[in-house]
Parts: C-alpha cells; sequence; structure tokens
C-alpha cells in the first residue's frame, strides 16, 4: 500500500451499509457478485461507471448501520483504490482495516473534492492531492498499531506473525 | 482519573489495572458471536488463514437467525456451511432453525451473556447486551474470525458519553421512545466511536426489556457500546438463567465523561424516526396520520414479551385497517410459546395479523414482508435508511410496539392514546 490514484466517486453524509450493499444480496459473500450491487440503491449506475483505482469520497458517518463486512469487501472488488469521508461509522472503520482496504479521515479533503475529479493519494505521508484543482490535504495518519495489521497484510496474517 | 465502567470492564480483560480512552489494547472475550449471514464470510477466512481449532467451544456462538428457515438456495448454503463448521469444531451454541431466535433475544435469554463479560458479535447490534452490564459490541467478520480462533480481539478505549435519567415514563411511553428520543437529540453519529453509559434514579423504573431495546440502539448513535449499571432488575433478570459466576462492575465516582445529559422520563412521548435515518425523530403528535401498508412488531430491537404484550393488549378485541398487512414475530421460541400460553398469539390472528416464527427477515429487507415501490411501514425495528426494507422508493418509519399496534389498527401513524 503505497499510493492511489483514481476518479472520484462522490457521496453525501451517512452513507449506510445497506446503501453500499443492500441486504437482499447477502445471500452471497463472493466479491465479484457483491462489487456486481455496490451502492446500487443511492447510485445505480455506479457497477457499471467505476474503474479500478476509482476513490470514494464521503462526508460525515460512512459506512454506518450494519456490521457487514460485505460493504468494503464489495467496495474493494469493485476496484476501489482508496475511501476518504470526514468521518467513518467504527465498525467499517474497523472491517476496511482488517480487509486492506484503505481508508483516509479528512474532513477537508471530503468537503473540498468534487465528483470527478482526479486525486491521488499517498498512504506513506497521509497526502490527498487533488489534481483537478491542485489543492492539496493532509489526512489522519493511522496509528502503529494499525500499520502494523495493515503492513502484516490484514488482521488475520498480522495474528500469524504474532504466532 | 477514574475509569467508566466500560473501561474497567476492557481493562480487567486487558489484564491491566487501569486503561485511558484512546489507548490500544489487547482485550481476553467471554463470548464470540456469528450468523447466517455473517458467519460464513468468518468461516472462510478461518479456512483460508488455516487455524485448526477454535479457542473455546464453550464460548462461540452461531446463531441461524438472518434468512432462517432458508429463503432461497444460496441462503440455504450460508447456513449449511456454520452448522458443517459447528459440528467440526463441537461448537455449544450453535442454534438451527427449530431451536433458534434472534440473536440478541436468545442470548441473553438463554444465559448465554452476563454482568461484567466481554463480547463481541459480528452483527452491529451486539451492543444490547450492554443492558445486563457488559462490554458488548459490533465487529465484522474478520474480526470474528480472529476471535474465533484466538478469544481476543483489539479496541481503541472509547471514551464516554452519560445519560442520566431521571423519573418515571409515563403510559404508552417504553425503552424505544427513550432510545429514539436520545438519537433525535444527539444525532446518528453524536455517540460515533463513544460509549453511552446510561445512570440515574430513573433506571429502576426501566424494565430489562427497555433496557436491552436502549442498548441495542446504540449503534445508531454510532456508539461503540451502550452500558446500564447492574442492580436487582439485572440480577432477576440473570436468575436462573446464567449458572455461572459473574463480575459486577460499576463506574469511577470520578470517571470522566465527554458530556452528561439528563434526561426527565416523565417529559418523553411516544416518538417515531421519520425517514431517511434514526434520527430524523417526531414525537407522536407531530407524526399522526401518515397513511401505511405495513407494520411490523418483532425484531432484536422490540420482539421480546413484554413487546409482544404492549402490542395485543393494543389489539385486544380489535381487527388491522383494511389494506393493510400486519406482521408480527416473536423473537424466540420461547417468547413465541409465552405468546400461546398467554393468548396472544389469538389476539394477534383475530386482529388479522401475520404471526412468523422468528426472523431477522424483514429488518433488513431480507425476506417475509419486503415493501413494494412507494409503501409505507410502521416498524418496531432499528433502521430506515433508504430501501431498508425493499424498494428504494419504500419508506420505514420506527416506533415503538404501542405506535405500531395503533397504527395497524387505524392504517396511519396512529398514538396509542387515541383509541
Amino acid at each position: 500500500m503505497e499510493e492511489a490514484r483514481g476518479r472520484v466517486h462522490k457521496y453525501g453524509d451517512n452513507i449506510d451499509t445497506d446503501v453500499i450493499i443492500p441486504a437482499r444480496y447477502l445471500n452471497s459473500s463472493d466479491p465479484a457478485e457483491l462489487a456486481a450491487h455496490c451502492m446500487v440503491d443511492i447510485d445505480p449506475e455506479f457497477a457499471g461507471r467505476v474503474q479500478q483505482g476509482d476513490i470514494i469520497v464521503g462526508g460525515e458517518n460512512f459506512g454506518c448501520g450494519s456490521s457487514r463486512e460485505h460493504a468494503p469487501i464489495a467496495i474493494k472488488a469493485s476496484g476501489v483504490s482508496c475511501v476518504i469521508a470526514a468521518t467513518f461509522a467504527r465498525i467499517f472503520y474497523r472491517n476496511a482495516i482488517n480487509i486492506g482496504l484503505p481508508i483516509l479521515e479528512s474532513p477537508e479533503a471530503s468537503r473540498a473534492i468534487a465528483d470527478g475529479d482526479e486525486v491521488e493519494v499517498d498512504f506513506q505521508s497521509g497526502t490527498i492531492r487533488d489534481i483537478t484543482t491542485g489543492e492539496e490535504f493532509r489526512a489522519h495518519p493511522f496509528p502503529e498499531f494499525i500499520r502494523r495489521i495493515i503492513d502484516a497484510g490484514g488482521l488475520l496474517a498480522s495474528l500469524r506473525e504474532e504466532a | 482519573m477514574g475509569m467508566t465502567m466500560t473501561q474497567k470492564i476492557l481493562a480487567d480483560h486487558a489484564g491491566l489495572p487501569e486503561v485511558k480512552a484512546g489507548q490500544l489494547i489487547n482485550a481476553r472475550l467471554d463470548m464470540v458471536l456469528a450468523n447466517d449471514i455473517t458467519g460464513p464470510v468468518s468461516i472462510k477466512e478461518f479456512d483460508k488463514a488455516g487455524f485448526d481449532g477454535v479457542f473455546d467451544k464453550s464460548k462461540i456462538s452461531l446463531v441461524m437467525d438472518h434468512f432462517v428457515p432458508n429463503k432461497d438456495i444460496k441462503s440455504a448454503e450460508q447456513c449449511k456451511t456454520c452448522r458443517t463448521f459447528a459440528k467440526r469444531f463441537g461448537i455449544d451454541h450453535f442454534y438451527d432453525a427449530g431451536e433458534m431466535g434472534i440473536e440478541h433475544a436468545l442470548l441473553p435469554e438463554k444465559g448465554i451473556v452476563a454482568s461484567g463479560e466481554a463480547i463481541i458479535g459480528a452483527d452491529s447490534h451486539t451492543c444490547t447486551y450492554g443492558a445486563l452490564g457488559a462490554f458488548s459490541t459490533g465487529v465484522g467478520s474478520t474480526d470474528l474470525c480472529a476471535g474465533m480462533a484466538s478469544g481476543m480481539a483489539w479496541f481503541k478505549v472509547p471514551s464516554a458519553l452519560r445519560f442520566e435519567l431521571t423519573g418515571k415514563m409515563p403510559p404508552f411511553v417504553s425503552g424505544k421512545d427513550v432510545i429514539l428520543h436520545i438519537i433525535g437529540m444527539i444525532g446518528v453519529d453524536g455517540a460515533l466511536y463513544k460509549s453511552m453509559e446510561f445512570c440515574g434514579d430513573g433506571i429502576s423504573n426501566l424494565s430489562m426489556d427497555d433496557r436491552l431495546t436502549i442498548c441495542n440502539m446504540a449503534i445508531e448513535a454510532g456508539a461503540k457500546n451502550g452500558i446500564f449499571p447492574v442492580d436487582d432488575i439485572t440480577r432477576e433478570y440473570m436468575k436462573g438463567r446464567v449458572d455461572r459466576p459473574y463480575k459486577e462492575y460499576s463506574a469511577d465516582p470520578d470517571a470522566e465523561y465527554e458530556k452528561t445529559y439528563t434526561i426527565d422520563l416523565s417529559t418523553l412521548r411516544p416518538t417515531v424516526s421519520f425517514p431517511h435515518l434514526p434520527e430524523n425523530t417526531r414525537t407522536i403528535d407531530e407524526a399522526k396520520g401518515v397513511k401505511i401498508d405495513q407494520v411490523v412488531i418483532g425484531s432484536c430491537t422490540n420482539g421480546r414479551i413484554s413487546d409482544m404484550r404492549a402490542a395485543a393488549e393494543i389489539l385486544k378485541g380489535r381487527h388491522k385497517a383494511a389494506g393493510i398487512r400486519v406482521i408480527v414475530i416473536p423473537a424466540t421460541q420461547s417468547i413465541y410459546k409465552q405468546c400461546i400460553h398467554e393468548g396472544l398469539i389469538d389476539i394477534f390472528i383475530d386482529a388479522g395479523c401475520v404471526v412468523s416464527t422468528p426472523t431477522c427477515g424483514p429488518c433488513l429487507g431480507g425476506y417475509m414482508g419486503i415493501l413494494a415501490d412507494g409503501e409505507k411501514c410502521v416498524s418496531t425495528t432499528n433502521r430506515n435508511f433508504v430501501g431498508r426494507m425493499g424498494a428504494v422508493t419504500s419508506e420505514v418509519y420506527l416506533a415503538s410496539p404501542q405506535v405500531a399496534a395503533a397504527s395497524a389498527v387505524t392504517g396511519e401513524i396512529t398514538s396509542p392514546e387515541d383509541l
């Protein structure tokens, strides 16, 4: 996990896991199948439009609601390289880290970045650059503890390393 | 500096004399829980990681409650995955169709969770067990997998908000109205990453079912957990259910809270959350008159015996309004049986209701009550997000069993006081 670059899909506050992946699709845990329905209730064209490397930008409380890990799995399997939001709901935050979907908290970036902008993220420094507007933002960096999990390749891999 | 009740439980489970908000800890778990939706993802990860055993077969619960009895072939496969796993490792608390109930009603009822314990569940409403004075929180499938293998989970120690409840709820106001009122006041991210600790002389007027409902929806304010102190009501509830020693914790007098809210329970009104967020609350007086197509009474939030009794009291000798569907779901087999013994099922069926075996089905738009385009539902469940119960254009209004039952009679959102 070094950097990400892609076109932005922008959403508002309180994007819940029910709109990220509605429960009617939870009879499967296949990432590709989940990706095919990602965001369908809020943005039906998302699955057809999203390109490998694209970035999702949300507002406050992104990923609120259910604990379904299917939500970050669906986003990751869609090819999304990073989610930036003002704040994340806590279970979604944990789940994203645990499955290796990079997420960054930046209220400033969340406000300023527009839909369709080209954005570059440097995970080491926590720098978010909006190439379209030239603006730059700093995200809250991950605490050391979390970085160790991500560097190991997720929670289960880090658990194996410790064993 | 003193610790909150949550912090004391976490410190003990991390083997530390003291913890502070923001500190990262590794805590020992007393129970880990998954269901037929989140379990298969955990099990897939478990097999992929190559773990050859679970940490303790008596401290894992697998409850088949979301799409059970199976709604389709894929759901059946998911249950099969859980069933095979449970058999392979001899999981003590595996509940399949026939024995299962909605997980967050079932575990307290069977004494599988108790005061002072640390519990994670791959279901966001795992925070329910805070009603018993436990630390209990929802996680995803990967955390759950790690929990099943190691019996441990990492946590960032939460800061806390204190809710001082005073007085006594008036008639037709219940625990559901208390928590909807609070979510309306602080918002769906008002307690993000934090504990919600309840205290005050008003809690002695709250039944265990009220407390379970209140803690159940702590997640709807973004909280990590909700928690009640342990008192005689808690001890009475656990008597005959919990057969192992349990520990009672209480917050230090000098514990630090980010904010204290005081709520006089006697001033509360029946409360309804309008679409599409639980924070969009209105008192019944501002909510009356919305025409509805369906009513759901049940779920991990409001499917307990006192909820069934409250609904039946209103529906007794009455009939649902023409043209609407009313679905009643007792949350566990034992609640279902109690409803039969007390004659509540007769009341429901005579009133024109569907009565179902326990399932989470309609709450999350899985099955057993999906809404069509533009339909409106008054539901005692916990979420009213876009498309939660069916079509993207459908609407869910969250309310208590009393308001739901009264609305079933008239076909529009109605106060039970007006019948």
